[in-house]
Formats: structure tokens, C-alpha cells, sequence
């Protein structure tokens, strides 16, 4: 019915009070990733979003705000909503209902998947994907943040700066001594590390890192728990892990979702010591 | 020297090499040495070797799009007819009054049908030029709106293969209306002359095999210099991840569509190239089996190295018309074994079984 | 096959040179006829001196022989005493006589008929027996000529015949020839009939005629009248006489000069024009509906193993090639029982395509799982494979499969809408085909175990279900589909070694266009496809009509890449 009505509409698009709205004609193709507007101190916005596939709710009128600079951990059990979440946020599903901004004036709901990535949210996949026929260089230069269409890339060079660059990360990662090999070959933590890698070529200014250490060994997962504390205050970051030693390592804030809504938010230990959250994972 | 050259990459420089030596060295011989001595080419084995040189091409451009970007087009047949098609054209207007029926302007099938006038997507194909601008053109612009379509929508794997099939399926039955002004069932044929050259003088038909010879080369070092570029890179990579690709910030779908439409000109041109060499141009070209053909060429030579895809073309098409005198009935046997062999036992092709052999020596 | 005429009773001869069959065949013919004075002692046939009144003592071969008796006023009398016998072939032989097809032999005088053989293909056949004479040809027989009198005089005769007949199609047909030209003496005939016929068509039938003649009768009421009956036959000629009224002639004046009948007329040809409309509609729809069937039946082969096991088998036309070809071979082997031969073939080519689909997948496609694009490269070998060898079996032609009666010829429910049996039948037999495989898929332990492998195969595997066994009975059940959709294709198109071909894009579409995975997406758009095609061809003409689907599919596509139905939620992201 509201949508019929203009007025409704316009109560309900909360956005064109509260954000200081850019019509969309004004920044059609997004603004460069260096404006984006956090005069609030919130980088990440999702009101109230929902997604569900053939009935069933993978996300339930969620919202969440991520500060500038901040590291939150997300937790919660199987099938919360985490990694749809994810998806969301990055373009690759489509919530029903809600909005997603980044900064006070993107829409990411407006933007399909690469130009989301242009702006500045990155993506860390659950299984660690990396392009296997290239070498650890290549995919870290492929990631890098440069002029990304299709022509330009065909004559693209490598600045002697970019190079320094890739090396820079290359020795964050932990992988200089591997750069000229097939990535496919690399062990199962270091594509993890490598596709953290690429991430921090890409960036971003929001990096969103979906269980970035499972099947690590303890001496891995000690120096990812550092890679990430590194990197707050630069970089805003989503993590989402299920162990729980790794996340109390790192977390400041620790977001528990459940049935694909917040369930309760704080620091570890509040959270942990919430009911709620005893009650949903360890059940009655 | 000369075999420090070939250490570094050696199978690509060997195919390089063995390709500028046909291209050179063929003609050569057929315009130098007498009919009797053994190291003449004939005016027939001339114009198979320069249909080979076509094949290769068109599978050349098939590898780009399957082994780089991981499309199986199963409609590169269609683009391949289109340029031959379009090269057809600017013969069949070469005709002039000498068609069996005289007329001035309009090709022989169309005074048949009774049309009066030359349609107007005939006109301007009096000229080379033009000609050869559609020869890029037509297949460009086709692959342009369904590259276009398809991936935007992301339309990929077997979906895509699939429409594409139904595309170069619905092209041949277009093609074969004769409503359509393009010849109908019997195509385009009788052609007389190129560019004021005789068609039937082993002259041309040299000059003929120069240029697919030298287009292949070139193709063959222009796509292996697109593969070396980030372009190349990001397309490898989208290849086997595409989401992942995209979530990095490329606009997958452009990619695909460059290469995509690319190899369509690169087809098209195979087809301008073909057609005057074998002097036909039908409809049949379009039917989805052709198309099918040219995966096997690729498949069995070795997806996704270029220079396989050129070793295929040749060898099977080698194989065939070995076979096909021999005992006609063979032919669809051996494609059939050869389909299923290459796909059960070697997914890497012969480059890939020769690269196999090559480790375990080393 | 040199056939000597059966009253010499000699065995056939073994095969000699042809110009000697000729010559031994002609030589035998007039001693045939020689002989056949002293077999049967009839009053000398040739004669113009038959004495016609003796009909109980003449012979059938006599009254058909008394027929080419010169003088015309003789042969009607003649033929009206042929007509008078309850012979079985009098009625052929009058009809004969009426087509011009009854013929005199110029040298034996040998009464024959010239029958239709095949589609273009005459062989003359004995008058009076019937039996064929092969080495006669046309060029050594004269016609037996009749006038306009005794043509209509043999019109009425055939018609009464035929009225009489018990079978009442042949009424129906005696009364629609009858009618083509009616005149005053058939008109009574027909109303004499009319009060002893039982069939409510054929009553039906005969009130549209007497309408007919009606409208040209001097009394409005009577035309009136009529109208009332015309207006409510679904009928070419009702709507032709309808047309007709309206018209004007040169000078302006209208054929019918009465105003209120013609209003009458104008009302009831807008009506009947627009049932005709409706009609054109439903045939339209009906073949539509059949063409949906044939694509329906091609594709939900493909729709298992495409969409439940995700191969593509690109052999699936081969498969239903080889199901035609198994109906073709069932009829040689039992060339006596057409019908017969194609109700085995079913279950046959189940079996046989099933069983080729099985080796298909042993032995191929389960080195290819995982991997569809390259399923499809290697089933593509096997189809060029099972083409090839059937062309070196069958040869490279199109072999011919006969219908059966009936499935043959057409319901005509009115003169603007009829229903050819073979397309109901087809139409029929896909749902219940469709009905089985759904029924098999929802009810039978194998259709939960084809369900859980399509679903999850590693937990399947888990949990203790032969995922390979039921990979290979799936295929075996979609490649038995495949062979049972060859047994109804080969009812109506060609069979030969390119039939597949013809047919695998098309289901490629149907099964795409319904959503992959989905059997009644699969239904749904084989039917629509089908109807699509149908109402797009009488403005486009076939081949374009089939272009514009396959563009409209392609367009399709882009805008829903999964179909019609497509799988949703996490197992479509896969």
C-alpha cells in the first residue's frame, strides 16, 4: 500500500533525511573510495534488512553498524545468517527488504558486485580462493587497486612503486620467499594469508574476513590474530570465525547473531556470559 | 644458436617456425619448381594446405575463448560463416554480367528469385574495403549483442554452450530461407575473380595461402601477447574463479565480452580467408556440428596453449581427408572415437600428453 | 513379381530375363482367355448379343462384361442390371465406371480396372475378381465411355447402393457425393431417405442439403426457414450459400432480393464466421499442443539426466533414433501386424536405449562427473558413433515406418475443425509417459534414491545409497525415454540416421526454458513452445517460426538464466 502513497514513501525512506542523500544521478558509478562520507564515525550501515530463499530466513530485520576503524567479530552458530550477511553486504544476494550504506551516502543495494569492491568493501572467502595458474605475485597484483576496466588492463605496466608495494605485502603475508610460485601449490594456511593479502592490495576501507583461520596450526593462527590487530585503525574489519581462543585474542566487540538478527552485542566476555548466547549454542 | 632459440618455450617457437615455413616456403615452391619435380606443391595441395591454415585459425580463435576464458562457444562455426559470408558477398558482386544470366548488378540467385533491385544490406560490397570491414564487422557485432546479453545476465557453462548452439542453429535455418537474399540453400558459388585476379590461378591461390599463413601467425602472436598482459592474467583467472574475480572489482563481464567479440573477428576472418580458397559458401557452415568440429580440433591438440589449438586443426582435418578418401564411412567413427578418447583420457590434449613426457624425462 | 493369371493355375516360374516374362506373360494372357471359354463355358462374353433380361443365369464376370456393349441405351441398361446384383464388387465396379478407370483390353476385350496403388503409382486389376495384373499396361486398354444421362443415371445408382450399405460412413460418404451436384432425381432419392435413416449426422447431413436447395426455392418462408437450419451447420457449403446472399451482381442489385433474408443471412454469417474463428483457434491450439507433446516427450529424457544428474548428452537424439529404429525393425519382423509392431516397440526401444544409455554411462560419463562441459564433448563422440552405425546398418536412407490404421485419418468434428488421430494419440501418450516418469520419480524406491544422489550426492553416499548404480539407472531411465519418444516420433517423420540431430536443440531449449532440474517446467514449456510455434507459423511460415522461438528463447535466457522454474536458495548457488 505505501507505496502507492507519496507521503509514506517519503517518511519511509529514511536515508533522504538522516544521510545528507546524494540523488543518485549525482553519483552514478559511486563515489571514489577515498570520499566516502564518515562524518558519523559509522562506516557500515545495514537497517532492518531481510533475505529469505524459498521461505526460510536467512537474515530476520537485521541491523548493524560498523565504526570507522574498528575490528568486530561476528559469531554465531550454524545457519545465523553470517555468511549471508556477507553476501549482502558485497552485492552477491539481494536482501528483500532493508538498505545497506556505506559511509553516509552509498547505497551498496544500488551496486553490483565489482563496483562495491571499487568503493572499498573487500571480501575474504569462507574456502580460501585464489587464482591457482598464477604465481603468489600475480594474484597479489591482480588484486592490487588500479584502473580495473578491461582496456585498460591490456596495456597496463607495473610501476616500480606498485612493486614495492606488492613487496610490502608480500612481507606482511609472510609469502616473499614463495612470490614466483603457483599459488595452487601453496598449503592451505598460506592461501589463506595469500588471499588476506589481496585483500590489503585492494585498499579497502572496509575488509570483511570470513573464517580466515580454520585449518591453521596454532603458530598460524597466532600471527593472523597479529596480521589482524595490525591492522585496525586502518582498516575497518568484519571477522568471522568459530574459534572461539582466536576471536578472544582479537575482539574488542563481538556481535553474536542467531536465526539471521543480532542477538546481542559486547565485549567477549559480556557476550559470553550472556544466557541468550548459552542458551543458543549449547541448547536447553 | 638456433637451438638456444627453441630451449626456452620450445614447443610454441617450433609451431611458429613450422607455420612462417609454410607460409614462405609453399609458395615458393609452387611458383619455382616444375610441375614434375617432387618438391612442387600442387595447385590442389596448395589450396588444402591454405584451408588448413583457415581451420587453424578459427581454431585459434575457438581456444582463445574456451581455454582463456573458460566459454565453451559452441557457435564459432556462425561467425566463422559470417565472414565467410561477407567475403562471399564482395565475389559474388566481383561476378559483374558474367553470371549465367548477365545481369549487370544483381547475382544470379536473385534474378532467379525475380528480385529487381539489389537489397540494401548487399550494397557497398562492390568494395574491397568495405568488404573486408564487414568481414570484422558482422561477427563483431553479433558476438558484441550476445556476449553482451548472455554475460551481463551471467549466463555461464553449459547455458551459454547451449545458446550458443541455438544460435548458429537458428542462423542456418535463416540462412537456408532464401528470402533472406543470401543464396538460400546453394550459398554463395561461381565465383570469378579477387581484386581483378583470376580465382583459379595457382598465383592467387598462393598468395591466398601467404595471407592465411601470415594471419595466423599474427593472431597466433597477438593472442599470445593478450595473454601476457594483465588482460590475459585477470581473463586466466576468471576463468577457474570468477566470483572471485569480481568481488576484486573487475567487471567480469566486459572481460569476457573483449575477448568474446575478439574471437568472433578472428573467426570471421578464418571464414573471408576459407572462402575464396574453396569457393563456396553455404549455409551448412552454420550447422551446429561444424562448430562442434572445431572443440574437437582444440580439445585434442591442447585447450588453453593457442599453439595446440593450431595442431589440432591441422591433424584432424588432416585426418580427414586421409580418411574420408580412403573409406568415407571411417570418418564419423574415428571423430566419434577421437571425441571420447581425447575427453575420457586426455582433457590436456596432445600438448598436454607431449608435456607430460617432457617431466618425466626431466 | 510376375504373377500369371490365376485360371492357368501354372506355379510361378523361376526368374527369367525381363524382356522374356514379357513376352511369355502376353503369350499366356490370350491363352488364358482362350482357355477360359472352355473352364467356365459362359455364353460367348465378347458378344453384343448378351440378352440382359436372363440376369439369375449370367455370371458376375458376364454383367461386368455386358458393360462395354457399345450402344450406350444397352450399357445403361446394362449397368442397371449389374446394379441390381448384391455382387461385393459392384460398387467398385460402377464407381469405376463413373471415374473413367473401367477399361477394355483392346485385343482379349478383358473388362479392367485402373486402381491407385500407392501415392503415384496404378496397377490394373480384373474387373470381376479383382485380382491384379501386373504386366498389363495402361497404353493396351480402352476407356469404356459413358454420356452426361448415364453418368447421372449411374450417380444415383451408386448413391442408392451405397445408401443401402450398413456401414454408415459409407452412407455419409454416398450422401456427400451424392450432394456435389445434386439434381431433381438424386434430391429424391435422398429425401426417401431421410425417413429411413437412423444416424443423427448423417440426418444432419441431409437437412444441410435440402436447406441448401431450399435458399433457391421462390418462398421467403420456405428461405427463412432454411436459414434457421444453415445458421446452425458448421458447415463450408452453409457458409459459402451464407456468403453468397450478401453479394451484389454487376449492375448492383443483390443475389438475394429479399431485405429481411438477407439480414437473416448477414446475422448468421458473422456468427458461423466467427465460430470458424474459435475453430482455426482450437486446431491451431491442438497442434500446438502435439508439437508440444513430440518436444515434451524428446526432452524429459533430457530433463533427467541434464537436470537430476547434470550431463549432458548431447547422444540423447541418437537414443531416440535408435527407438524409430527399433519400431522400423519390429515391423519387418512382423510385417502382418502394424499396430501390434509399434505397441512392442515400446517396451523394446525402452529396453534397448536404456540399455545403450547404461554402457554410455558406465562406460563414459562416470570418468566425466563433475566435469559437464567435457560430458558434453564425449556424448557428442558417442551420437556421431550411433549415427554412423546405423547408417552402415540401415544404409544412409530415410526408412519408411507405416501406421496403423488406427492411429491413421482424422476426427472431423465439422468441416472447419478436425483432429488427426496420429497427433491425439502422440498428444495422449507423452502425458502418460510423463505421468509414469513423474510417478516413478515420487513413488518407487529408485525415484528417492535419484532425489537424494540430485540433491546431495556425497551425503547419499554417506548415507549408504549406491550413488553409482543409481547414476547409471538414472541414465538408463532418461536413455529409455529418449528410445520410447523415438517409437512416437517415428509415427510422424521420417526415420533415419539424422533424426536425432533434428531434434536434440529443440529439447536442449525445452529443457532450459522450463528450468533445469524441474520436470514440470519441462511439461509446461514443451506445450508452450510447441503452441508458440504453432500460432507464429501461419504469419512467419514454418522455418521462421521456429527462428523466432529460438531467438525468444534466447532472449529468454538472459533475462532468466534458470528457466521458467528455477531451483532456488543455497543448492542453485552450486
Amino acid at each position: 500500500m505505501s507505496e502507492h502513497n507519496p507521503l509514506l514513501q517519503f517518511k519511509e525512506r529514511k536515508p533522504l533525511i538522516d544521510r545528507y542523500h546524494t540523488f543518485n544521478f549525482v553519483n552514478r558509478r559511486g563515489v571514489a573510495p577515498g570520499r566516502v562520507d564518515v562524518s558519523h564515525g559509522n562506516i557500515l550501515y545495514l537497517e532492518d534488512v531481510s533475505v529469505s530463499f524459498d521461505g526460510f530466513k536467512a537474515l530476520n530485520d537485521l541491523s548493524l553498524y560498523l565504526k570507522e576503524g574498528e575490528l568486530r567479530c561476528l559469531i554465531g552458530p550454524n545457519g545465523a545468517g553470517k555468511t549471508t550477511l556477507m553476501d549482502v553486504i558485497t552485492g552477491k544476494t539481494r536482501p528483500d527488504t532493508g538498505s545497506v550504506y556505506f559511509g553516509q551516502t552509498i547505497n551498496l543495494l544500488e551496486m553490483d558486485e565489482p563496483a562495491i569492491a571499487e568503493a572499498g568493501v573487500c571480501r575474504k572467502f569462507q574456502k580460501p580462493s585464489v587464482f591457482g595458474n598464477l604465481t603468489v605475485f600475480e594474484n597479489l597484483e591482480l588484486a592490487m587497486k588500479a584502473d580495473k576496466r578491461a582496456w585498460k588492463t591490456l596495456f597496463a605496466k607495473l610501476h616500480s612503486e606498485q612493486e614495492e608495494h606488492i613487496d610490502e605485502v608480500l612481507e606482511t603475508i609472510g609469502l616473499t620467499e614463495l612470490r614466483g610460485r603457483q599459488a595452487g601449490i601453496l598449503s592451505h594456511g598460506q592461501k589463506q594469508w595469500l588471499e588476506i593479502g589481496m585483500l590489503l592490495m585492494q585498499e579497502p576501507k572496509v575488509m570483511l574476513v570470513d573464517e580466515p583461520v580454520a585449518g591453521m596450526t596454532h603458530q598460524e593462527v597466532d600471527r593472523t590474530a597479529e596480521l589482524l590487530l595490525s591492522l585496525e585503525g586502518k582498516h575497518s574489519v568484519i571477522v568471522v570465525e568459530h574459534d572461539m581462543e582466536f576471536v578472544r585474542s582479537i575482539a574488542k566487540t563481538v556481535t553474536v547473531l542467531h536465526e539471521g538478527s543480532v542477538l546481542t552485542e559486547g565485549t567477549m566476555d559480556d557476550v559470553q556470559n550472556d544466557p541468550r548466547v548459552i542458551q543458543v549454542y549449547l541448547g536447553d | 644458436m638456433i637451438l638456444n632459440y627453441f630451449k626456452k618455450d620450445m614447443e610454441n617457437r617450433i609451431v611458429l617456425s613450422v607455420l612462417l615455413a609454410i607460409t614462405l616456403l609453399i609458395p615458393l615452391c609452387n611458383l619455382i619448381f616444375p610441375p614434375d619435380s617432387p618438391l612442387y606443391f600442387s595447385a590442389y595441395s596448395v589450396s588444402l594446405i591454405g584451408k588448413y591454415l583457415c581451420f587453424a585459425l578459427l581454431a585459434l580463435s575457438l581456444d582463445l575463448v574456451w581455454g582463456y576464458c573458460g566459454i565453451l562457444a559452441l557457435g564459432q562455426g556462425a561467425f566463422f560463416a559470417l565472414g565467410g559470408y561477407a567475403m562471399g558477398m564482395y565475389l559474388m558482386r566481383q561476378i559483374g554480367s558474367r553470371g549465367v544470366y548477365g545481369d549487370p548488378l544483381l547475382p544470379d540467385f536473385m534474378v532467379f528469385l525475380n528480385w529487381k533491385e539489389l537489397p540494401w544490406f548487399w550494397q557497398g560490397f562492390d568494395s574491397f574495403p568495405f568488404a573486408m570491414v564487414m568481414v570484422l564487422l558482422a561477427p563483431g557485432i553479433l558476438a558484441l549483442v550476445f556476449g553482451w546479453l548472455a554475460f551481463r545476465s551471467r549466463v555461464t557453462g553449459v547455458y551459454l554452450s547451449i545458446i550458443t548452439q541455438a544460435l548458429t542453429y537458428a542462423l542456418m535455418l535463416a540462412f537456408f530461407r532464401n528470402e533472406m537474399g543470401f543464396g538460400g540453400n546453394n550459398g554463395l558459388t561461381d565465383f570469378k575473380d579477387i581484386l581483378g585476379f583470376n580465382l583459379q590461378t595457382d598465383a592467387v591461390r598462393t598468395v591466398l595461402l601467404m595471407c592465411s599463413g601470415l594471419a595466423l601467425l599474427g593472431a597466433l602472436l597477438g593472442c599470445q601477447w593478450i595473454a601476457r598482459t594483465r588482460l590475459g592474467r585477470v581473463v586466466s583467472a576468471l576463468r577457474d574463479q570468477e566470483s572471485r574475480v569480481r568481488f576484486i572489482g573487475y567487471r567480469v563481464e566486459m572481460y569476457k565480452l573483449w575477448i568474446f567479440v575478439l574471437s568472433a573477428m578472428l573467426a570471421g576472418v578464418a571464414g573471408a580467408l576459407y572462402v575464396p580458397q574453396v569457393g563456396i559458401i553455404n549455409p551448412s557452415e552454420f550447422a551446429p556440428l561444424n562448430s562442434l568440429e572445431i572443440v574437437v580440433w582444440v580439445a585434442i591438440g591442447g585447450r588453453g596453449t593457442l599453439f595446440g589449438a593450431i595442431i589440432g586443426a591441422v591433424l584432424v582435418n588432416y585426418m580427414k581427408t586421409v580418411l574420408t578418401g580412403l573409406l568415407p564411412e571411417i570418418w564419423l567413427f574415428t571423430l566419434g572415437a577421437v571425441f571420447i578418447l581425447v575427453t575420457v583420457f586426455m582433457p590436456d590434449g596432445l600438448v598436454g600428453l607431449w608435456r607430460k613426457r617432457q617431466e618425466l624425462h626431466a | 513379381m510376375i504373377r500369371f493369371n490365376t485360371l492357368l493355375l501354372i506355379p510361378r516360374v523361376p526368374p527369367v530375363p525381363r524382356l522374356c516374362c514379357w513376352v511369355l506373360c502376353c503369350f499366356n494372357l490370350s491363352i488364358s482367355l482362350v482357355l477360359a471359354e472352355f473352364v467356365e463355358q459362359p455364353t460367348s462374353p465378347a458378344s453384343e448379343m448378351v440378352r440382359v433380361e436372363d440376369v439369375a443365369t449370367l455370371s458376375f464376370y458376364e454383367l461386368v462384361d455386358a458393360v462395354k456393349i457399345r450402344s450406350l441405351s444397352k450399357r445403361g441398361k446394362a449397368m442397371d442390371t449389374l446394379a441390381g446384383t448384391d455382387h461385393p464388387r459392384t460398387l467398385t465396379v460402377l464407381q469405376a465406371l463413373l471415374d473413367n478407370r473401367l477399361l477394355e483390353l483392346r485385343e482379349s476385350g478383358l473388362v479392367v480396372i485402373l486402381e491407385k496403388a500407392s501415392a503415384d503409382n496404378y496397377q490394373i486389376v480384373e474387373a470381376h475378381s479383382g485380382d491384379a495384373q501386373p504386366d498389363i499396361s495402361r497404353s493396351e486398354a480402352k476407356n469404356i465411355k459413358l454420356n452426361n444421362r448415364l453418368r447421372s443415371q449411374l450417380r444415383v445408382m451408386i448413391g442408392r447402393l451405397q445408401l443401402a450399405s450398413d456401414d454408415v460412413t459409407i452412407r455419409l460418404e454416398a450422401i456427400k457425393a451424392m450432394t456435389k451436384k445434386p439434381d431433381a432425381h438424386t434430391l429424391e432419392t435422398l429425401r426417401a431417405h431421410a425417413e429411413i435413416e437412423p444416424d443423427m449426422r448423417i440426418q444432419d447431413e441431409l437437412k444441410l442439403v435440402f436447406a441448401l436447395q431450399d435458399m433457391d426455392s421462390k418462398d421467403q418462408a420456405a428461405r427463412l426457414a432454411a436459414l434457421d437450419v444453415l445458421a446452425a451447420q458448421d458447415s463450408q457449403e452453409a457458409l459459402n450459400k451464407l456468403q453468397a446472399i450478401s453479394k451484389q451482381d454487376s449492375e448492383g442489385n443483390f443475389l438475394e432480393s429479399d431485405e429481411q433474408v438477407r439480414q437473416k443471412a448477414r446475422k448468421a454469417q458473422l456468427q458461423m464466421e466467427a465460430r470458424v474463428e474459435v475453430y482455426a483457434m482450437v486446431e491451431t491450439v491442438f497442434f500446438g499442443l502435439s508439437l508440444g507433446a513430440v518436444l515434451v516427450l524428446a526432452a524429459i529424457g533430457l530433463a533427467i539426466t541434464f537436470g537430476v544428474m547434470g550431463v549432458i548428452n548431447m547422444a540423447h537424439g541418437e537414443l531416440m533414433m535408435l527407438g524409430a529404429y527399433t519400431t522400423y525393425v519390429m515391423q519387418q519382423i512382423l510385417p502382418e501386424h502394424t499396430g501390434l509392431a509399434v505397441l512392442l516397440a515400446i517396451p523394446a526401444a525402452f529396453m534397448i536405449s536404456g540399455a545403450v544409455g547404461i554402457g554410455i554411462e558406465r562406460g563414459i560419463i562416470r570418468f566425466l562427473y563433475g566435469r559437464p562441459l567435457e560430458t558434453l564433448l564425449a556424448t557428442f563422440g558417442v551420437s556421431l558413433f550411433l549415427q554412423q552405425t546405423v547408417r552402415s546398418i540401415f544404409s544412409p536412407l530415410n526408412r519408411s515406418v507405416s501406421t496403423p490404421d488406427w492411429m491413421s485419418g482424422s476426427y472431423a468434428v465439422n468441416d472447419f475443425l478436425s483432429f488427426t488421430w496420429n497427433r491425439f494419440y502422440i498428444l495422449v501418450f507423452a502425458l502418460l509417459v510423463f505421468a509414469m516418469l513423474l510417478q516413478i520419480l515420487k513413488r518407487t524406491r529408485l525415484g528417492l534414491e535419484v532425489r537424494s544422489v540430485a540433491q546431495n550426492r556425497i551425503m547419499a553416499k554417506a548415507m549408504g545409497i549406491p550413488t553409482e548404480r543409481v547414476d547409471a539407472m538414472t541414465f538408463g531411465l532418461g536413455s529409455g525415454i529418449a528410445g520410447v519418444a523415438g517409437v512416437a516420433l517415428s509415427q510422424i517423420t521420417n526415420v533415419g540416421p539424422n533424426l536425432g540431430q533434428a531434434y536434440i536443440v529443440d529439447s536442449f531449449m525445452v529443457v532450459v526454458f522450463g528450468g533445469v532440474g524441474n520436470l514440470w517446467g519441462t511439461l509446461l514449456a514443451g506445450f508452450s513452445l510447441g503452441i508458440a510455434n504453432k500460432v507464429l507459423e501461419p504469419f512467419a511460415g514454418a522455418v521462421l517460426a521456429k527462428i523466432l522461438v529460438l531467438i525468444f528463447i534466447i532472449l529468454f535466457i538472459q533475462k532468466r538464466p534458470r528457466g521458467l522454474f528455477p531451483q532456488k536458495g543455497r543448492a542453485a548457488e552450486a
